[in-house]
């Protein structure tokens, strides 16, 4: 065992140098530097190399592939910082009507258990927009709610966002830098807890993460093709679900109407809904309006 | 006759390609902060017991998207295969697993990287953001017997997968 922890710090030490290598190149990843400058610097031999190359594809592929508790932790700090510009609406039984149909949507995708689950909340705003933290913490505008007429394309609207959150989309706005910035840190720290410099290097990370992630949600967007993955995935939840999927092309009609005047919120960081439309009829065809239900329209205007 | 026994091989025939039996039972973590395990192999199925992060069980068979589990108790259940993982959950960083540094594709250590020490470090770099709705948000849950009540009002019928 001491030979082990001999050998993990001689290669900790020549990480830290491959690592000073790696900011001077710029382009080496983590996983393959080890090799190249310790035995180029004739600092460790071959299996040295190959041990620590090992070793840091490991920790990369750990860090990498986010664990659900830590895209718990991101979730919960990104959509604590869209309540910085957005203020919740505090209404008890709207918020219950809304996960109520969310969190039965939710039973229908593909991955329903996360790990803190999914939990929905309204903003208070006009503006037509709706935002799917990592992990399953949905908030929707009122404005967003208000474009709907039934409950069947608030329900369309809720599974596009559940959608978003089980294909990462959210997670996947992060740069790549970012995660292998906190690597040696991680790396560093193995076997023990984070404490006083790499604590701050990680939150770092973590800072830079959330700030990737709120700025594509709230200005730049997703791609047309991430928007159109969480389309289709909306579909396969709504059918499953046992709603008629075209309350979302209806829904988007409205929207279509709404966004003209207006370039905020969806209108900014969503592709027109007559894009989205003409694409998701390549999925459903061309799907009759749903139908009418009085018990879904009674307790959808009540909310 | 021959009719009705066509329709019960063809009912057999679904119910064998829906079921994977493992070969041996396989070991696996609970994955999720709570996780519930059910009587059936559906959400709205009666809550046996339930299971915390890192708790390790037994998977004895799989049928879709859903493992019939035993726990190191003897009760066992069903619990949906998003909330279970191959990888073994180390609670403790300093614990013998994270150690003996099994690869990352073998374990996950419990708190490391994103963590809840990482959340309050950020807290405090970022006075601005308020957490205080987000937790209030995550006690918003809604009991499987609402959601079995909320489908069968609206007279909306799942076709496939989810509770069935």
């Amino acid at each position: 065992m001491s030979l082990r922890i001999d050998a993990l710090a001689q290669l900790l030490s020549v990480a830290a140098a491959a690592l000073a290598l790696a900011f001077v190149s710029g382009c080496s990843t983590m996983s393959q530097v080890g090799g190249v400058v310790g035995q180029a610097t004739g600092v460790m031999n071959a299996d040295q190399a190959e041990a620590l190359n090992k070793s840091a594809l490991a920790i990369e592929k750990t860090f990498q592939d986010i664990t659900p508790e830590q895209e718990y932790y991101i979730g919960r700090a990104v959509a604590a910082t869209v309540l910085v510009t957005y203020k919740p609406f505090d209404r008890e039984q709207a918020n219950a009507y809304l996960n109520l149909i969310g969190q039965t949507a939710v039973q229908f995708s593909a991955k329903p258990e996360t790990f803190g689950g999914y939990h929905f909340l309204l903003l208070e705003t006009d503006e037509v927009n709706a935002f799917a933290a990592p992990g399953g913490l949905i908030l929707v505008s009122r404005g967003m709610v208000r474009c709907c007429k039934t409950e069947d394309e608030l329900a369309a609207v809720l599974a596009h966002e559940i959608s978003h959150v089980d294909h990462q989309h959210g997670l996947k706005a992060i740069r790549k830098g970012r995660l292998t910035s906190a690597l040696t840190t991680l790396g560093a720290a193995a076997g023990s807890s984070l404490a006083g410099g790499q604590l701050a290097e990680v939150t770092k990370a973590f800072e830079g993460s959330i700030s990737d992630i709120t700025s594509t949600m709230m200005n730049s967007g997703y791609s047309r093709t991430t928007e159109f993955e969480a389309d289709k995935g909306a579909v396969v939840i709504m059918k499953k679900m046992g709603y008629n999927p075209a309350a979302l092309v209806t829904m988007l009609e409205r929207m279509q109407v709404q966004l003209k005047a207006d370039n905020k919120g969806f209108g900014k960081t969503h592709p027109a809904p007559e894009v989205r439309i003409a694409e998701l009829k390549k999925t459903i065809g061309t799907e009759t309006q749903p139908e009418a239900s009085p018990v879904r329209q009674e307790r959808f205007q009540k909310r | 006759m021959k009719r009705q026994s066509k329709r019960w091989l063809g009912l057999g025939l679904i119910v064998m390609i829906g079921t994977t039996l493992v070969a041996g039972p396989v070991t696996m973590s609970v994955q999720v902060k709570s996780g519930q395990v059910l009587a059936t192999p559906s959400f709205l199925g009666k809550v046996v017991t339930r299971v915390n992060y890192g708790d390790r069980l037994q998977v004895l068979e799989q049928q879709g998207d859903w493992s019939k589990v035993t726990l190191a108790d003897g009760q066992g259940g069903w619990m949906h295969n998003s909330a279970l993982s191959k990888k073994k959950i180390a609670m403790k960083a300093g614990s013998q697993d994270a150690q003996t540094g099994a690869s990352g594709d073998e374990l996950a250590l419990a708190g490391k990287g994103f963590s809840s020490d990482v959340e309050a470090d950020f807290k405090t770099k970022n006075r601005d953001v308020d957490f205080t709705w987000v937790d209030k948000m995550e006690k918003i849950k809604v009991p499987p017997e609402s959601m079995q009540q909320f489908l069968k009002d609206g007279g909306i019928q799942p076709v496939e997968g989810g509770k069935r």
